[in-house]
């Protein structure tokens, strides 16, 4: 974005990195019709998993990255798992209104985040903490192999760079 | 890690529901909870797998058994895993009996 102001910077987040293991956590997984106690590692045995923290459902920058990665077609390329705060009734709601193959799963805590290192604390909401926006396409190892977080807010990933690294793996 | 090899449909706060998680945790038995949706004519998810959108549903992937109703599965968890059922019948018989 080029605007006449500095946007808040996030800082460096000391995620995990390409060749690292993702972090590993289970949480109830939103699908379009039910949710259920699942594991990432569940999902990369499957096989390769894109994985998406965004911040609350019905904030902008959510439905700019879900619509960016349906236009994109990703959900044809790779597994697409979303990751928010938001409760399971949200996500439904979500996955309806974006008509993108999508599972994602709720962490109200913002547990997995933090295995992340990628907590934002939002200002103004009291108590409130989310992911801040990142993707991690994680292999059938849970080996990291493409991540991107945001250091400003809003920021959104680079998805050209993105899909370069889907082609990889 | 694997699923376990019940599962259990159901929905948030649903007494009928809860008396089969109950029975479930009475004789120890493993289960996967699926939550679906509050409106009935959105539970095609069930209605896949059982005929009907009714929950509680379970699956049970030990004996092959999908069936639907609380009281109906209650009745099939005492048979199948309680303190009587024939699994537990032979180990007694085999243990205290010949």
């Amino acid at each position: 974005m080029d605007l006449p102001f500095d946007v808040v910077d996030l800082g460096a987040a000391d995620h995990p990195t390409e060749g690292e293991q993702a972090p590993d956590f289970r949480r109830p997984l939103v699908t379009d019709e039910f949710w259920e106690d699942r594991a990432l590692s569940e999902l990369t045995a499957e096989g390769p998993v894109l994985l998406v923290f965004h911040p609350m459902d019905g904030a902008f920058p959510a439905t700019y990255m879900y619509n960016e990665l349906r236009d994109r077609a990703v959900d044809g390329e790779i597994r697409v798992v979303g990751c928010s705060v938001s409760s399971p009734y949200e996500h439904k709601t979500l996955i309806e209104d974006r008509e993108f193959d999508v599972a994602v799963f709720s962490d109200p805590k913002n547990g997995v985040a933090e295995q992340y290192d990628v907590v934002h604390d939002l200002d103004g909401m009291t108590g409130v903490a989310e992911p801040r926006p990142a993707v991690f396409v994680v292999d059938e190892e849970r080996v990291v192999r493409y991540a991107w977080v945001a250091e400003e807010w809003p920021e959104f990933p680079d998805y050209d760079e993105l899909e370069a690294a889907l082609d990889e793996v | 890690m694997s699923q376990p090899a019940i599962t259990l449909y159901r929905l948030q706060a649903c007494p009928f529901c809860e008396r089969v998680v109950r029975k479930l945790d009475e004789y120890d038995v493993a289960y996967q909870s699926r939550f679906v949706e509050a409106l009935h004519s959105k539970r095609d998810a069930v209605k896949r797998v059982t005929g009907s959108r009714t929950v509680p549903a379970i699956v049970d992937g030990n004996t092959g058994v999908t069936m639907s109703e609380s009281g109906n599965i209650v009745e099939y968890l005492e048979r199948t895993y309680g303190p009587s059922a024939a699994g537990a019948d032979e180990d007694t018989a085999t243990a205290g009996g010949s």
